[in-house]
């Protein structure tokens, strides 16, 4: 035991004598035969991310860096790391995505494009597609994807908890109706070609969804997927035990198959241990009573609550192997409100699927990103991973939104 | 036993760092005074009232809701403090360039004890060091704010 405390004091003398130094890299773990590296880091906070057919990774960025929103970075020797990076777009936002030739990236209230000439943007030209969508500050985030068909996708968060009189004051009654639905809680459609598009000229395709952050068009079911992020404050309500109020309501993969489909929020959450949606206590709820959720949509999955899912993709690259194809990757940022418990969730979780269902329960891909066990804050985590994307070769681009890191996961066999 | 080492290498300098960050009681030389004794209560009102936001080290969720520590509303006028419990906000605050995306609820449902013992303590805890709020001082804010 002595050894063990010399050896440790030892240790923390030499570390503190090298703080000048970078602090050595937090190692991610993943299964056997998948390796990853540092691509970038350092960019700030890089929240999703976009490969392009030549390999350059567009990082959207919620905080200016240099003046630059949206940052270009390539490796012009082929080395593995960046040693091109340029920036553009005077706006900070989270979505971004490459489509039919076009750049396409979100602010908080719009999109705009880029056109490609050849694999560089037309910076100077941005188009502007969607405008004028809310921001309030909270769940301001627009993600963004495309479909086969022409179709713009973008989330718009509900500025609200749980649609009370007074946001998240314990007990307040829920507005029923709640007003925010009209412009926000759900998944809008816009023409992907068509500018200045807004409200008048959208689709209100899914509803009933608090916020996504996380969002991906599925080409193997052609249909839209989203990861909505569970009210918080469930616990306050004291209608579970702790142990099973830190897991509820469960962070939930929605499958919009249809225009118009309703997830329920905000009457209702989903308890992924009955498996059932149910009244949230704002709207009358008490844990069991069902009422009007019995004819919402429920999920396809129900992960434990809070680790708030921000990157979802579908994988349809034939790099990793078969067993991935059409499978769904889904980057957890981690929770901030499992106290009295850990926070948890830090991670990249893979979903198998088969027919266009999962086939199989989900499991942990990409960890340690927290740089430790047993983180009891948020500020603790060393990297939080946000962003998600699949490179030509059909590696796997993970973003930090903390630092702003970028790794690529590549499998050997 | 290597193990043992090896993970205790890896984890003793983050130990030394998260110790350091602990919150750390004040020095308590009149142990069961009326200051030590709001503080302790006020440590219990800020568990169920405001630590799932603002954490249990006072550090806050980076982009959603503001650190405790050090921060001008903290050791700045009680007034405006005692307001900020009182009416909550959304937006308004600002700390080395971040703003926070969540929404501060009013907590005027607390007593004017609860609120000067949670204040005490918030100002007394996480590397804080600032006078008491007292219930008096609470209940003449309050009838302000109405
Ligand atoms: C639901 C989350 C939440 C709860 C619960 C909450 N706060 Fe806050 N608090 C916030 C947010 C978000 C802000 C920033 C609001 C803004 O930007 O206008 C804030 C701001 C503050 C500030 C001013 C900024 C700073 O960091 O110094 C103080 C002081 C404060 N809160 C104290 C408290 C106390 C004391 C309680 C419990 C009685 C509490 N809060 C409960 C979310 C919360």
């Amino acid at each position: 035991m002595k050894k063990v405390l010399f050896l440790m004091v030892a240790f923390a003398l030499a570390a503190a004598g090298s703080a000048q130094k970078p602090t050595t890299d937090v190692s991610i773990s993943l299964p056997a035969g998948f390796s990853s590296t540092v691509m970038a880091k350092s960019l700030g906070r890089a929240r999703h991310l976009a490969v392009n057919s030549n390999g350059d990774i567009y990082v959207r960025l919620e905080r200016l860096k240099n003046g630059n929103g949206i940052l270009r970075l390539r490796d012009k020797n082929g080395d593995g790391k960046i040693d091109d990076t340029t920036g553009f777009g005077n706006y900070v936002g989270t979505g971004i995505a490459l489509k039919g030739g076009y750049l396409y990236a979100s602010s908080n209230t719009g999109v705009f494009r880029y056109k490609m000439n050849g694999t560089e943007p037309d910076v100077a030209h941005p188009e502007t597609i969607v405008k004028d969508l809310v921001d309030r500050g909270q769940h301001n985030s627009k993600s963004i994807t495309l479909d086969n068909a022409g179709n713009l996708y973008v989330n718009i968060g509900a500025p609200s908890n749980a649609c009370q009189g007074q946001d998240r004051v314990t007990g307040a009654p829920g507005q029923d109706p709640c007003p925010l639905l009209e412009i926000a809680g759900g998944i809008w459609q816009f023409k992907a070609d068509k500018q200045n598009q807004s409200y008048a000229e959208g689709v209100r395709y899914a509803t009933g969804i608090r916020n996504v952050v996380g969002l991906d068009w599925n080409t193997a079911t052609n249909t839209l997927f989203a990861m909505q992020h569970g009210r918080d404050g469930l616990q306050d309500y004291k209608i579970f035990p702790d142990s099973i109020a830190v897991e509820l309501p469960a962070e939930e993969m929605l499958e919009v198959s249809k225009a118009g489909d309703n997830f329920g929020w905000p009457y209702c959450f989903y308890n992924q241990f009955e498996a059932k949606k149910v009244l949230n206590p704002e709207y009358g709820g008490d844990g069991k009573k069902v009422g009007r959720c019995a004819d919402v949509k429920p999920p396809v999955i129900g992960f434990p609550g809070h680790m708030a899912p921000n990157g979802l993709l579908f994988y349809t690259g034939s790099q990793f192997p078969d067993r991935y194809k059409n499978g769904a990757f889904v980057a957890f940022h981690g929770s901030w409100n499992r106290t009295p418990l850990n926070q948890k969730g830090f991670f990249v979780v893979f979903v198998p699927f088969k027919d266009g269902k999962p086939s199989g329960d989900w499991e942990v891909f990409a960890n340690g990103f927290a740089g430790k066990e047993n983180i009891t804050s948020p500020g603790q985590a060393v990297y939080r991973p946000c962003g998600l994307a699949q490179g030509p070769d059909g590696s796997l681009y993970v973003s930090d939104d903390v630092k702003g890191t970028i790794w690529k996961i590549s499998y050997k066999k | 036993m290597t193990k043992v080492i090896f993970v205790a290498c890896l984890f003793f300098p983050v130990l030394l760092f998260a110790q350091a960050k602990k919150p750390q009681p004040k020095a308590r030389a009149k142990t069961g005074s009326l200051t030590t004794v709001s503080i302790d209560r006020g440590k219990t009102v800020y568990s169920q009232f405001c630590l799932s936001c603002h954490q249990a080290d006072g550090s806050g969720v980076p982009n959603m809701n503001p650190p405790l520590i050090k921060t001008k509303w903290v050791l700045g006028p009680k007034t405006v403090l005692i307001q900020q419990v009182l009416k909550g906000s959304q937006g308004k605050v600002e700390i080395d360039g971040d703003t926070f995306h969540n929404t501060m609820p009013a907590q005027a449902q607390l007593t004017d004890q609860q609120i000067a013992d949670v204040l005490s303590f918030v100002r007394n805890s996480f590397g804080n060091k600032a006078s008491m709020v007292t219930p008096a001082e609470v209940k003449v804010v309050r009838a302000k704010t109405k």
